[in-house]
């Protein structure tokens, strides 16, 4: 399967950390970028602007994605970039606390955010992507869900959610040349990642943390035509931490 | 914008969307069945959408699963009209 001419691929959060690193890699292997924010607008246009000075094509979108109607909007305005046949979940929030006193607001809040939406923006994006008989999402889980992380019940949650999702989805589309895989970070050098408890840092083999590069070279990779065999696998970019 | 939905029209459409998905054009028939067409539900799934967009006609997976044939079809997609 060929990927369609002029494509573009979705970043959600694509305004910073693993999100920008996405958008940068993805338009150096010739997608056309549309990089969603919610609140860092400044940042999604510097992504953008650097993706234009190498010469390719972007364009910065701001959209608040568990709003359904702009999830919508952000969907056909991408879609104005080129055919949008890759899709990227990146967007995620923590809101952290122990299980006994994780308040409703922050549970619903991560399960919405990190999720719901990205069920809701695959489900969108699903409808080009069949007709072009060519489609990868590529959603970014965590190595927390499939690993405990004590504090982190909604994240792991929404995260392990998002293998899930993206497994199912992925059986009921591949007979048209669209995948969905998940690639699932360990400690990532990110600002949201800024404060986590330090001592990880001993657990993980590689005894270092990860960079959003690491990361955006697996979604680079799933995101090409050289993937197109690799369907609802889960590909953790970790330096052993799961192993 | 959106199709004005005649008995004809609505076939026209059916039957282009089902050769998009590989189907023979002299096999689509008011009495050919989805099983002898092999359509699938996922054929279906896309199916319903090509006819929300065209007609406004909103199909649900539910509503299309006891269906045997494009007649049932076709017949359903004007009935809602």
């Amino acid at each position: 399967m060929t990927r369609p001419e002029n494509s573009c691929a979705l970043v959600t959060g694509g305004s910073r950390g693993i999100g920008a690193a996405v958008c940068e890699r993805l338009a150096a292997d010739g997608w056309r970028v549309a990089v969603n924010f919610r609140s860092g607008a400044e940042d999604a246009e510097r992504v953008a602007r650097a993706i234009v000075d190498c010469g390719g094509h972007a364009e910065p979108i701001g959209a608040d994605i568990c709003d359904p109607a702009a999830a919508g909007e952000l969907i056909e305005r991408a879609g104005r970039l080129g055919p949008v046949t890759c899709l990227v979940n990146n967007a995620g929030i923590r809101a952290d606390d122990l299980a006994l006193s994780l308040s409703e607001e922050d549970w619903s809040a991560v399960l919405e955010t990190n999720l719901s939406a990205a069920f809701r923006l695959t489900r969108l994006a699903l409808r080009g992507m069949l007709r072009a008989r060519f489609g990868r999402v590529v959603n970014i889980g965590s190595v927390i869900g499939p690993r405990a992380n004590a504090g982190q019940a909604n994240y792991a949650a929404a995260k392990a959610g998002l293998i899930a999702m993206g497994k199912t989805v992925a059986v009921e589309v591949a007979r048209r040349g669209v995948t969905v895989n998940t690639v699932a970070p360990g400690l990532i050098e990110t600002d949201m990642t800024r404060g986590l408890d330090g001592t990880l840092l001993g657990a993980i083999p590689a005894r270092r943390a990860g960079t959003p590069h690491d990361v955006a070279a697996c979604v680079a990779f799933l995101a090409s035509e050289a993937a197109g065999y690799v369907n609802a696998s889960t590909l953790f970019v970790d330096g052993g931490l799961s192993a | 914008m959106q199709d004005e939905m005649t008995d004809t029209t609505v076939t026209d459409v059916v039957t282009d969307a089902l050769v998009g998905f590989g189907c023979e054009r002299e096999e689509i028939t008011r009495a050919a069945t989805f099983e002898s067409l092999d359509i699938d539900s996922l054929d279906l799934a896309e199916l319903a959408q090509v006819i929300e967009e065209r007609f406004g006609v909103v199909l649900k997976g539910s509503d299309v699963v006891t269906l045997k044939t494009l007649g049932d079809l076709i017949d359903l997609i004007v009935a809602r009209a």
